[in-house]
């Protein structure tokens, strides 16, 4: 998921600061009431840097999102559809910002999440790390891509913390035209020639697995959900997540007219539930400690936009600058 | 530890529509007031949620301090006569 970070090992080794014991039960009560949190509120520090983690994470898997539809802005089959194409990525810019400004308010740096984020030191969500290599991928990605962050970010609107929850449910509101489009551009081929229902097939194939992936590890190898939860940082499963998105996907997929690459993916009317097949751990593990087929190119486009944009960024601050200081000596 | 020129951040307030108040949005970076309001209106009202934006510097906001909400707020807590509900009318003119 868009929040893997959770269930990634991580930690600078150094003991975990202390807290005021009678303070840190005091917050795990309001916690356990349901409470919100709000950014200037005590918080346990474990508390404090797990958002930071989870939603600088999220913020950088939004960004980062950008790149593999980016590729196909300008080879969009037609008008309405680059004009969707652009506003959908503005979309993941934007809700970016929102979550990096809900980060910030934990007391951390926007140039140090972005600096994290160029160094390798922080994680975005391994699905991004995967090529886009026909226009299907475009519409694979908002169905079943965007279809899994939904199924993730709704529960998190309800997220102890305030700032986050608010700023996903501005995402959630947005995501929903994110998955529409997608599942419309995939219909709108499935009614064409056997050689673009042939695309749509070959992309479910490519990204079925990968997004089954963005779940997350199975609940029993997930390192922190216990105390995620106790917190309400996290409020359903890995596991749980993964099933629910299985089940409305697999009816989509009837609708749509596609199969899924998946042999044991079958109706278990004693579950109530779709089983699947087993997911490749190794292949998750290897994207996610940066060895994806695109992980390099991702971070190096990253960068290069950074980098390239940084004579922009100091311009318009001499300029304020400057035209702050003439208004001075103007008042003097 | 903003030491490497990071342009600073602006509380923006969105009026969705005119006889509704502005209502806190979120923040943004911006070098200055005019690139924070069209900043704001980019990240903020995409889906045409606003009809007046304000953009605040945010070191420029004073806030009370949520440590010392109970005694900050207490002073109200004790005054229920202040609520119409408080007062228990004639049954004929309790609709008032």
């Amino acid at each position: 998921m868009y929040t893997q970070a959770m269930d990634i090992p991580h930690g600078d080794g150094k003991p975990a600061a202390v807290d005021d014991p009678a303070r840190a039960a005091a917050f795990d009560e309001r916690a356990a009431r349901g409470e919100f949190v709000e950014a200037k509120d005590w918080m346990p520090e474990a508390y404090r840097k797990t958002l930071i983690r989870q939603i600088s994470q999220h913020a950088h898997s939004e960004v980062v999102g950008m790149l593999p539809e980016g590729n196909w802005i300008s080879r969009a089959p037609s008008l309405k559809r680059k004009a969707i194409l652009l506003a959908k990525i503005q979309d993941e810019g934007g809700h970016g910002l929102y979550l990096y400004a809900a980060a910030e308010t934990l007391g951390v740096s926007r140039d140090d999440l972005i600096d994290a984020l160029h160094s390798g030191k922080a994680k975005y969500s391994s699905i991004f790390n995967y090529p886009t290599l026909t226009w299907a991928d475009i519409g694979v990605i908002g169905w079943l891509v965007d279809g899994a962050a939904i199924m993730n970010q709704v529960p998190l609107c309800r997220c102890s913390y305030g700032p986050y929850a608010r700023a996903m449910i501005r995402i959630c509101k947005e995501e929903s035209f994110h998955q529409r489009q997608g599942f419309d551009a995939l219909h709108t081929m499935m009614q064409g020639t056997d050689a673009q229902r042939a695309m749509v097939q070959d992309a479910v194939n490519r990204w079925w697995w990968p997004v089954l992936m963005m779940f997350g590890p199975h609940d029993k190898d997930s390192q922190h959900s216990e105390t995620s939860m106790k917190w309400g940082i996290k409020r359903i499963s890995n596991d749980e997540l993964r099933q629910q998105f299985v089940d409305a996907t697999v009816e989509q997929g009837k609708v749509l007219g596609v199969t899924f690459p998946d042999p044991d993916l079958r109706w278990n009317e004693a579950r109530g539930h779709h089983d699947f097949g087993t997911i490749d751990w190794s292949e998750f593990w290897n994207v996610v400690n940066g060895h994806g087929p695109c992980n390099r190119e991702r971070l190096a486009a990253r960068v290069g936009a950074w980098e390239d944009g940084a004579w922009v960024r100091e311009a318009a601050l001499a300029h304020a600058r400057k035209r702050a200081a003439r208004a001075q000596s103007a008042a003097a | 530890m903003n030491n490497r020129n990071e342009w600073p951040l602006w509380e923006v307030f969105v009026r969705s529509r005119n006889g509704l108040d502005h209502k806190h949005a979120g923040s943004v970076h911006a070098p200055d007031a005019t690139l924070a309001l069209q900043m704001a209106r980019d990240v903020y009202t995409r889906r045409q949620e606003g009809v007046s934006i304000w953009v605040v510097p945010s070191d420029q906001i004073t806030a009370s301090d949520p440590g010392d909400k109970a005694a900050f707020f207490d002073p109200m807590e004790d005054k229920v006569y202040r609520h119409p509900t408080f007062y228990e009318l004639p049954e004929e003119v309790n609709h008032m």
